[in-house]
């Protein structure tokens, strides 16, 4: 595995890269044509940037516009190593804390440049209109988020995403009215078209006609983020989906980690199998609640009713420098073993208590309104419950995923031609990301790195032939598309899709998700193949393919997820240590903590998909200007 | 908890379309009215009947693009809410509650519940965006924006582009959703050199695009689940006369 890290030292990679790439003239950008498929933050700024820059560009996007991409659900913030409260921020620090918050997972240089990209980032946003908050005398404000000692976050009252995301959406339109990007909504692409070994073209879907369409590029882009509706139950919407990286596993691309993904510790409970979404509480709320759970197993009291002294604060019991605010892995899984150890509270006994009373105690109702308001208005709005009068009651959910497609230094897949970028790319969180570090990666991705790297393959396909969507390819390619769906409709089972997402993510849930042993993955392994086997023999989906037909959408997601699915746990059971957000139980010390093997594990593995068979593969990761050292919250 | 679904269904844009009832049985208040909706569907599947169309995605609103009229509403009951966060709890049992798409002629109707909203798009694609390109930022704090400037023009960029005001509006109009965007980048140094021609070339295009005009009844700001407030369209008005003598 060559990932083209660029020689000298690590501050001058980057820059000697860009010394040394090609250039392709203007007259001659005009000539080449770019797929993007995706229009969030990193696929918006990527096609806007590409459409810039003077390439044709075709953007697509599921959705009815390119603005409801879920970069938009993003809370927090954006992190950047500005420096701007003199805290001892710098652009090593931010590296270093991303890459041990990573556990060590990831690459060095990849790291070390999304840290120097940071800073600009905040100066692009700022001059796109994004309202960051201000302090009274004009300059940018900061917050701290977990894992971090200094105050690098950037925000935009609890909508930062929706901020940066609608900055984006807002470029990608200002180029589809200059006619540099044809946008095309409510396209789902199903299928890569690889000629002679490059990627050439998609073969996209109209959801409103049902009608399959072909796209020819020189270069094609992925930027279709997430894949946690694995689990079926998540932060993500409902639309997120794996299916376009997925397909292009199949065609060619190798896949990264992919059992690395994050379990968020503070999402609404599940409160019935009906529900279809984890709804996400800010990790801000760490700040000033306090997490426990009633000392007594099965305890039926009301919250209120339980005296102190009766309560387990379990998180400052055995993180006590970190407490309540340890990072997400670690708090996700504290949470679980309460839970499974028959502590956890809520009808369902699936969820921990988030109690604001010392807080208002110690700070008045009004200083917690101001801090949190919007969160404990959402929070009534869903349940009903006045947080200020009892506590909240949380639960972990997934949330994000770490792996993805493998991408070298330029981004590029081990497709030629074909690009990831953003949150279905595996890049540079490693085994757990920091919060506020998936908004940073993805704009950074598509704004200042692609537009950046794609020249060195362009300037190559510009002296190719143009392959058109004439090619034999894409005709063999749409059939194969159209087989599976035919295939899929001729089922006319007994079962809805949802049915079989509701049992993939129970397994998933239960033995690929906050922790992991061998006997369960292998058992999972085994009853997804059985998911699989029964899905394709007793699905039912009703209505036909040339309408809008929201069940087989559904259906063709779910179709790949199984198979995501059955990856994901190969993934699982081959590593064997704990590293952050992949913790197996045979890894762990006596008290619980995570053991890490790094003479054996110290490489990304990249998976091939060879007729249903995964074929394993390793990138070596050599740490060569940092130690990995062990991560204690203790 | 039983309920009947009174439903809008429509095959496609040139359909005639019409109400038809749906008695859902093993519902819990604690459902979200999509995840009824999610499960009157798997019931239809389980009948061979074809799923009712309708729109959703983030479920925890902010992507904006849920919305249906409930009972006559945009968005439901409450005001200031978007679809997928109404609960059942809100709803007796026993009750029909009736289901229909937008209804607006600049948002033709899809399929169902689904409506075509792409008239917003247009409007931004206009001068909804501040015309710099990537690589081009000077530094972030070389120009100090003050709190309350930052902090109104956040009340606005705010809007999740749902389109309640248009549908709750008697006049379909578009004023609440245009001004949101006109007074959230005019409002902001960076937003300046183009303000003119910006509210000029959106608002001459919400006109383009079939929008009726504002009266000023308010019914927009009760449905936007951003709480947007009316008075921007009279700021928008504001800067139409100014751009219209200084543009």
């Amino acid at each position: 595995m060559n990932a083209k890290i660029p020689e000298g030292k690590l501050e001058d990679k980057w820059r000697n890269y860009q010394a040394k790439s090609s250039l392709i003239n203007p007259a001659n950008k005009k000539k080449l044509k770019v797929i993007v498929v995706g229009s969030g933050l990193s696929g918006a700024g990527a096609a806007s940037t590409l459409a810039e820059l003077g390439y044709e560009v075709q953007c697509f996007c599921y959705q009815d516009s390119a603005r409801r991409a879920h970069s938009v659900a993003a809370q927090g913030g954006v992190n950047a190593a500005k420096n701007y409260q003199h805290d001892g921020d710098s652009v090593w620090r931010m590296f270093y804390d991303t890459l041990k918050g990573g556990d060590f997972r990831s690459r060095e240089a990849n790291v070390y440049r999304l840290a120097e990209l940071s800073a600009p980032l905040i100066d692009h946003f700022t001059q796109q209109g994004v309202p960051f908050a201000r302090e009274y005398g004009g300059v940018l404000v900061n917050r701290s988020f977990g894992g971090v000692q200094v105050q690098r976050t950037f925000y935009a009252r609890g909508q930062t995403g929706q901020q940066l995301l609608l900055a984006a959406y807002s470029q990608l339109y200002k180029m589809i009215r200059a006619k540099k990007v044809t946008m095309f909504t409510r396209h789902e692409m199903l299928d890569l078209v690889v000629i002679d070994g490059k990627a050439k073209g998609i073969i996209a879907r109209d959801l409103k006609s049902g009608e399959l369409k072909r796209f020819a590029a020189d270069a094609v882009v992925l930027a279709t983020g997430g894949y946690s509706r694995v689990f079926r139950l998540s932060t993500l919407a409902i639309g997120c989906n794996g299916s376009a990286i997925w397909k292009a596993h199949k065609r060619g691309a190798y896949f990264a980690s992919p059992s690395f993904t994050q379990i968020h510790p503070t999402a609404l409970p599940q409160s019935s199998e009906a529900q279809s979404k984890l709804t996400l509480m800010s990790e801000s709320l760490r700040n000033d609640g306090r997490i426990w759970v009633p000392e007594n197993k099965d305890d039926n009291r009301k919250a209120n009713d339980i005296p102190e002294e009766e309560r387990d604060y379990y998180l400052e019991r055995r993180y006590p420098s970190f407490g309540n605010l340890a990072p997400r892995d670690i708090a996700s899984r504290a949470a679980k073993e309460r839970i499974d150890a028959g502590h956890g509270v809520g009808r369902l006994k699936n969820a921990v208590y988030l109690d604001f009373k010392h807080a208002i105690q110690q700070f008045g109702l009004d200083t917690i309104q101001d801090r949190y308001g919007n969160l404990f208005t959402m929070y009534k709005k869903i349940t009903g419950i006045d947080a200020y009068h009892e506590p909240m009651q949380i639960s972990p959910a997934a949330h994000f995923s770490m792996g993805g497609l493998w991408v070298d230094y330029e981004l590029m897949t081990t497709v030629p031609g074909l690009y990831a970028v953003g949150e279905c790319n595996f890049s540079d969180h490693g085994a757990n990301r920091l919060g506020a570090n998936s908004l940073l990666q993805a704009s950074v991705d598509g704004y200042f790195i692609l537009p950046n790297t794609i020249n060195n393959y362009l300037a190559k396909a510009l002296k190719e032939e143009h392959e058109t969507t004439d090619h034999p390819e894409f005709a063999k390619v749409e059939q194969e598309v159209q087989e599976n769906i035919d295939r899929l409709l001729a089922v006319n089972g007994t079962k809805t899709v949802d049915h079989f997402h509701r049992e993939l993510g129970k397994i998933m849930w239960q033995e690929c998700a906050m922790s992991r042993n061998e006997a369960g993955l292998e058992r999972a392994i085994e009853q997804i193949t059985q998911i699989k086997a029964n899905f394709w023999s007793d699905v039912k989906v009703t209505g036909h393919d040339k309408e809008m037909n929201t069940e087989l959408e559904k259906a063709l997601r779910l179709a790949d997820f199984i198979e995501l699915g059955l990856l994901m746990c190969t993934d699982a059971l081959n590593r064997e240590e704990s590293c952050g957000a992949h913790f197996r139980e045979e890894f762990q010390t006596p008290d619980g903590e995570a053991i890490r093997v790094d003479d054996v594990y110290s490489y990304v593995s990249a998976w091939e998909y060879s007729q249903d068979q995964f074929k394993h593969h390793e990138e070596a990761l050599d740490f060569e200007f940092i130690e990995p050292t062990v991560r204690s919250y203790k | 908890m039983k309920v009947t679904f009174r439903i809008w269904r429509q095959e496609s844009p040139n359909d005639k379309g019409q109400l038809k009832d749906y008695e859902v049985d093993g519902l819990t208040e604690d459902m979200s009215f999509l995840e009824a909706l999610d499960h009157l569907n798997e019931m239809l599947v389980l009948k061979n009947e074809k799923v009712i169309a309708f729109e959703y995605d983030c479920r925890e609103g902010i992507c904006g693009q849920c919305g249906v009229f409930i009972n006559g509403r945009a968005h439901g009951p409450h005001d200031n809410m978007t679809t997928c966060q109404l609960h059942m709890r809100s709803f007796k049992d026993g009750e029909t509650i009736v289901i229909e798409p937008w209804r607006a002629d600049s948002f033709p109707v899809v399929k169902d519940l689904v409506v075509d909203r792409s008239a917003f798009d247009r409007i931004i694609e206009q001068g909804g965006y501040i015309s710099a390109k990537t690589g081009t930022a000077p530094e972030a704090n070389a120009v100090p924006i003050g709190k309350e400037i930052a902090d109104k023009a956040m009340d606005v960029a705010a809007c999740i582009g749902c389109g309640a005001c248009v549908a709750t509006c008697k006049n379909s109009s578009a004023a609440l959703f245009t001004s949101a965007k006109i007074n959230h980048l005019n409002s902001l140094p960076q937003g300046k050199p183009e303000q003119h021609q910006r509210v000029l070339a959106m608002t001459e295009q919400m006109q383009e695009e079939g929008f009726g005009h504002c009266t000023f009844t308010g019914a927009c700001e009760v449905e936007c689940p951003e709480a947007i407030s009316i008075t921007n369209i009279a700021e928008m008005n504001n800067r139409v006369i100014r751009a219209s003598i200084f543009g």
